[in-house]
């Protein structure tokens, strides 16, 4: 009943390729949208802005940049959390150098420097694939953390090795820095990312998408029918790392408010590709529900146990917050490589059938 | 040059154009195997040729010479009375050349819809930026290649499977969703590598009688291998046989059938 897509007939191939042929589908957007722009920002707690609504976003953000390179051109990499890195620096130098800038526009900007720097790493994928990628990509990661620690230009040598946000204004308000409230944050996250999914989106149901699949899927059958593979994977090395920077200029700028370099260590580059596997490889929706879980479960998990009257010190919520990610990971990597958003796909495929079984 | 009536031969009362291709004195060696022994043929417009010969003869790989997978050694592919200046495959392909393979090569993780949109790709040309914005450009040849290619999926009667994953079909109608996505690209040569192999009676009609069609209504050269004499009999306006790598037969199906250099190597040989 919900999902009764009888008596909706399309009746052109431009109605087959709108965003939501199904209408339950736009239905149900529109009311996630409402919620994200109106209610969240009315209800939502300081403590829900800081530890749920703003990291979800920029974390599905930067599992969806990954996942345009890993999910859906088929290239492995381990190095996310240098590209954010790579963003972030980019930001805060464009912020220090050019106080004038538009601190939006700076953050859409930074983006643009991680994707250089992505497309340089990217070259080896020219040559080699998979398990030999990752470790090339992994290079990539040492040496970008690296670089960040030594190059003391990137932090203006300030004492600490660390950057640190300054206040920012835009429309006479602060929108970064610690005089900026956590609404602000929030709307200028959700701006950002509402705009990039949109453009991810498109990007991936059309030819470029197409190409990058062709690409992942069988790369020599892709180039005997005439897909440019150098240009089908720098492509994605490029857009990918653009949408990971931005991710961590957001990271940096509107959540964390200040990085050492070991911020964009290996751990964040793990964190980031489990959200995209767990969430779902090839699949755009998948990012946010990974960022969900994998944001959301931690919270839960201290907060859950007191609300019911159990008590549990905070490292055995850490081990226990290890142990079901890395059991879910095991779980998608076995079960369902394609993830919650395959989950999703499969309980939708049944409302749409619902009451009649096949 | 090439519609001059001159050019034009006649084949058992079908006339058929003027060279498309040429091979001239390939040799290709993969290591101390020669694949390829000094073959010359050419493949004219619009004819159907076929090319026969046992299992390792060398069959496949000249495909893969003509696509521009593998470059020979010695030897030389003209295209359209000139030499072909070394090309990537994809550059191939965007000459007009598309093809199917002896071991299924389709995107299994996309949709049969979206394999044979890959057909048109090189027919798209709508920037990041349109892309991106789903707007202008690529939104417009998103529509017109979709039509194009909705033609391709009802002329090959695949329309009920359009939406399903290529990955969940059975191995006959993967076959069939392959010849549609090297159909979608409009191709001036069509390469099929055994389109009928592991089929049965009723599939290989099926197959036999699309191939014709595309050649009939499109006027599609099409060069193919396949094993099974008595349709390549049926189809082909011209025949090149292959042995161990060398040309020991070419010409018309019967000619060939009676030739007892061709007889020899099939009887001598097993085929599969
Ligand atoms: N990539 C390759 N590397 C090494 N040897 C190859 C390769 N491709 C084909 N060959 C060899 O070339 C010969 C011809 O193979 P092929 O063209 O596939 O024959 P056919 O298609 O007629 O059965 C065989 O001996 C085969 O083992
Ligand atoms: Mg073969």
């Amino acid at each position: 009943m919900l999902y009764r897509t009888a008596g909706q007939f399309k009746t052109s191939y431009k109605a087959d390729q709108a965003l939501f042929p199904v209408r339950q589908d736009a239905v149900l957007l529109a009311i996630i949208l409402t919620f994200a722009w109106v209610i969240f920002p009315l209800t939502a707690s300081e403590f829900a802005f800081q530890t749920l609504l703003i990291p979800i976003m920029i974390y599905a953000l930067a599992a969806m940049g990954l996942n345009i390179l890993t999910g859906y051109a088929g290239q492995l990499s381990l190095g996310t959390a240098a590209f954010m890195g790579v963003g972030a620096y980019a930001c805060y130098k464009m912020i220090t150098l050019m106080p004038w800038l538009n601190p939006v526009v700076a953050i859409l900007l930074s983006g643009v420097f991680s994707a250089g720097i992505g497309v340089v790493f990217g070259i080896p994928s020219l040559r080699i694939k998979g398990f030999y990628l990752a470790i090339a990509t992994l290079a990539a990661q040492f040496f970008l953390v690296w670089l960040f620690e030594k190059w003391s230009w990137l932090y203006n040598d300030n004492a600490s090795g660390a950057i640190q946000v300054p206040n920012l204004e835009m429309f006479g308000t602060y929108i970064a820095g610690p005089q900026a409230a956590s609404v602000t944050e929030y709307y200028v996250v959700l701006f950002v990312v509402s705009l990039l999914t949109l453009l991810c989106i498109n990007l991936t149901r059309g030819t470029l998408g197409r190409t990058w699949k062709a690409t992942r899927d069988m790369d020599i059958a892709a180039e005997l029918i005439g897909i440019n593979l150098m240009k089908s994977k720098l492509t994605a090395f490029a857009i990918s790392s653009y949408i990971v920077g931005v991710a961590g200029a957001l990271y940096v700028f509107m959540w964390k408010g200040a990085a050492e370099p070991n911020v964009f260590d290996i751990p964040l580059s793990f964190q980031v590709l489990f959200i995209a596997i767990i969430g779902g490889l090839g699949s755009i929706l998948g990012n946010f529900l990974g960022a969900i879980l994998i944001v959301g479960l931690p919270v839960i998990l201290n907060l859950l146990p007191a609300a019911i009257g159990v008590q549990i010190d905070s490292a055995m919520v850490e081990h226990l917050n290890v142990m079901i990610i890395g059991s879910l990971i095991i779980f998608f990597l076995i079960v369902e490589p394609h993830g919650l958003a395959a989950l999703w796909r499969l309980i939708r495929e049944k409302l749409i059938i619902w009451p009649f079984p096949h | 040059m090439l519609d001059q009536p001159e050019n034009f031969v006649t084949i058992d009362g079908r006339t058929i154009g003027g060279q498309l291709m040429e091979m001239k004195n390939i040799t290709l060696k993969f290591g101390g195997v020669t694949a390829i022994k000094d073959i010359s043929f050419d493949i004219r417009e619009g004819e159907i040729r076929a090319i026969i010969g046992p299992n390792g003869a060398g069959k496949s790989s000249m495909l893969n010479v003509i696509s521009g997978f593998y470059i020979p050694q010695e030897g030389e592919v003209w295209y359209k009375g000139t030499p072909r200046p070394a090309m990537k495959p994809f550059e191939v392909a965007r000459l007009g050349v598309a093809r199917t393979f002896q071991n299924i090569a389709l995107f299994e993780g996309m949709t049969v819809l979206d394999n044979v949109m890959t057909g048109r790709l090189n027919h798209m040309s709508a920037g990041i930026a349109a892309q991106a914005l789903w707007w202008g450009r690529a939104r417009a040849e998103e529509i017109e290649n979709r039509e194009k290619v909705e033609r391709v999926i009802d002329f090959l009667e695949i329309q009920a499977i359009r939406k399903t994953p290529v990955g969940r079909l059975p191995y006959g109608l993967k076959k069939r969703v392959e010849l549609a996505r090297a159909l979608a690209a409009e191709p001036s040569l069509l390469l099929l590598d055994e389109p009928m192999a592991g089929m049965n009676v009723e599939e290989k009609e099926d197959m036999s009688r699309f191939i014709l069609d595309v050649n009939d209504e499109f006027g599609t050269t099409i060069a193919l291998i396949e094993h099974d004499m008595g349709v390549v009999m049926d189809l082909s306006d011209r025949v090149v046989v292959m042995d161990y790598g060398r040309k020991i037969g070419d010409g018309a199906p019967d000619e060939v059938r009676n030739d007892q250099t061709v007889i020899d190597a099939y009887l001598g040989v097993s085929h599969d």
